[in-house]
């Protein structure tokens, strides 16, 4: 068990260095200068030595191995640099500040998927081929193919055009999380649904519910005892590899609703050539990604030994 | 029981009784109509937009309404939203299925090699696939087309270039698999060359999950081009696409939401019918099913 820990760890360490490293290329080949962009329309006057000057103090002159020498070592200090555009504010503060709204948007949206998509993916599959299971089987294909951007529209004609209940954008008080949050739920209950159902339907014919009823235990006991508790695992554990389609989730969301997080940052800090900002998110993603892989694996591992072995 | 010719190739037999599972599945055939009349639509959209896209701009018809003559209404600048859309089918179509063949070539070659060769080929291949893996696609998608520019090309090698790791982790899976089967070893023991025995033996045995992670994949495909393109690092105007008309419908969702409406439920519709079919081709394909 120790060496497959260790062997997984160090798996993931490489997979976040290679991260890092192509993502620091292709920051690098990205066209536009950082110092012109941040002169802005030319209204600022400025000379070549400036220019220089200013790239000296940013280290653009060196190498490119040594910048990304100074700046892989800056980033395992926690250092993440300042910002290229808003001058002199750290990367950290800016990564500070966003972070607290994605992780809430998230920890809502997995919460109300659980609650929906657990019940309801083991009662289509008890009740397989019966109204029910067609049902949300439909709805659950419907919102796998539904666009988070069009369904977020859609939400903002209905709730804040129309019915004027919510606002429209951004998050000036705690109505802003209920559409985003909806529509990263409905993507989540989706998906979960479609996995729970597949989960209790392989368990089914098992032969410990098969002896249980067998043995006698009512078909309600049944379920809940053994099926169910099953269930869970499974499900649970799929969640933990699904970080990366969530992160995934949340850029276009928070972009879409003006959301202050880390999604909206990054996609505003890739158009405004942000450097320092977009490559340690970037790493921060990859980091987020394989540890909870990681730690999915594990948990993984511990419940069913078979995976360790195959390993 | 197994012959030393390659047992699993599907003989004509089996193949029509996968054709009758698939005919049998509502919801598939009914995404295989859908499927093609958007083939169609998208070939003959000169012939069925009733306006031109771009060029016939109505005056004092900005952001109206759908009528009976303007289906869809008019969008921000008093063009006919139908037409729009009815050219945006192309470009949904041709993403889809470009990305999908540079995403099959290069997951199946990756894949392919991993499974086969093992060691250290496959240590290094399967870390290339873990580290696209624990990428949030979306947000290589968005670094990747600012890095290159947005146009049509970039977007379907972008796309084709981030999500084709899928099919080389299913493939590696099954090739590893079949590499210890008996018509595969006999292959090797009578000489026959790596690249001819992957050719002729290990692939074909791999097309029929290939062929269903496609077709379940497309859909995929299709909201990530218009994702990009609504961000505007997709297809760029005066190209038409969903997402980029989505684009002009969110810039005026509040005053003509109608044009928003309208490309996101061919948006869904298409994915639909896609994933629709992917769900019968797997069914009727499956292995495990195949008893």
């Amino acid at each position: 068990m120790t060496r497959y820990v260790l062997v997984r760890m160090m798996q993931g360490v490489v997979v976040v260095f290679l991260i890092s490293v192509i993502t620091f290329i292709i920051m690098r080949v990205m066209p536009g200068d950082p110092v012109y962009l941040l002169l802005g329309d030319g209204n600022i006057q400025i000379t070549e030595e400036q220019i220089q000057q200013i790239r000296t103090n940013w280290g653009l002159d060196r190498p490119l191995y040594e910048q990304y020498l100074v700046w892989a070592g800056n980033l395992l200090t926690g250092d993440f640099g300042e910002s290229l555009v808003r001058r002199g504010v750290p990367v950290r503060q800016m990564i500070m500040e966003a972070v607290p709204v994605t992780a809430l948007l998230n920890l809502y949206a997995i919460t109300a998927a659980i609650l929906f998509a657990l019940p309801l993916g083991i009662a289509s599959a008890v009740r397989k081929n019966t109204w029910v299971d067609y049902t949300t089987s439909f709805f659950s294909a419907l919102g796998i193919a539904t666009p988070n951007f069009w369904l977020s529209l859609m939400l903002i004609v209905v709730f804040a055009q129309y019915l004027r209940w919510l606002p429209p954008f951004g998050l000036r008080s705690w109505q802003g999380y209920i559409l985003p949050v909806a529509v990263m739920a409905t993507e989540e209950i989706a998906v979960l649904l479609r996995m729970t159902r597949g989960a209790v339907l392989e368990l089914l014919p098992q032969d410990f519910v098969r002896t249980a009823r067998a043995k006698g235990v009512s078909g309600q006991r049944v379920l809940w005892r053994h099926v169910m508790s099953n269930a869970m695992i499974a499900v649970v554990t799929l969640i933990g590899y699904r970080f990366a389609l969530l992160l995934s989730g949340t850029i276009i969301v928070e972009t879409v609703f003006a959301l202050p997080g880390v999604g909206r940052l990054f996609t505003d800090s890739v158009m405004r050539l942000d450097y320092q900002v977009v490559q340690s998110l970037v790493v921060i993603f990859a980091v987020i990604v394989v540890v909870a892989n990681l730690i999915t694996d594990l948990v993984y591992s511990l419940i069913d030994p078979r995976v360790r072995v195959s390993s | 029981m197994e012959t030393l010719s390659s047992p699993q190739a599907p003989t004509a037999k089996r193949r029509s009784r996968s054709l009758r599972r698939f005919l049998a599945n509502r919801m598939a055939v009914i995404g295989l109509v859908f499927v093609t009349l958007m083939c169609l639509v998208a070939i003959f959209a000169p012939v069925i937009a009733p306006f031109d896209p771009i060029q016939d701009i109505f005056s004092g018809t900005r952001g109206n309404p759908p009528s009976s003559e303007h289906w869809m209404g008019h969008d921000h600048l008093g063009r006919d939203l139908f037409s729009r859309v009815i050219y945006g089918t192309r470009i949904a179509l041709i993403v889809g299925l470009a990305s999908s063949l540079i995403a099959v070539v290069l997951g199946v070659a990756v894949g392919a090699a991993a499974g086969y060769f093992g060691g250290r080929i496959d240590a290094f291949l399967s870390l290339l696939i873990d580290t696209l893996m624990a990428f949030p696609l979306i947000a290589l998608l968005i670094l990747l087309a600012a890095v290159l520019g947005p146009s049509l090309t970039t977007t379907i090698i972008v796309i084709g270039m981030t999500v084709w790791a899928r099919y080389a982790r299913v493939v590696r899976a099954e090739v590893m698999s079949l590499r210890e089967r008996d018509f595969v070893s006999a292959a090797r023991a009578m000489g026959s060359q790596t690249g001819r025995i992957l050719l002729q033996h290990v692939i074909p045995n791999v097309l029929s999950s290939v062929i269903v992670l496609a077709s379940l994949q497309i859909g995929t495909i299709i909201i990530l081009e218009s994702a990009l393109s609504f961000l505007g690092l997709g297809v760029r105007p005066p190209t038409l696409t969903w997402g980029g008309i989505l684009a002009d419908g969110r810039a005026f969702i509040l005053r003509y939401p109608h044009i928003a409406i309208f490309p996101g439920i061919m948006i869904v519709a298409t994915v639909l019918a896609f994933n629709f079919v992917g769900d019968g081709l797997r069914d009727a394909l499956d292995p495990h099913q195949r008893s």
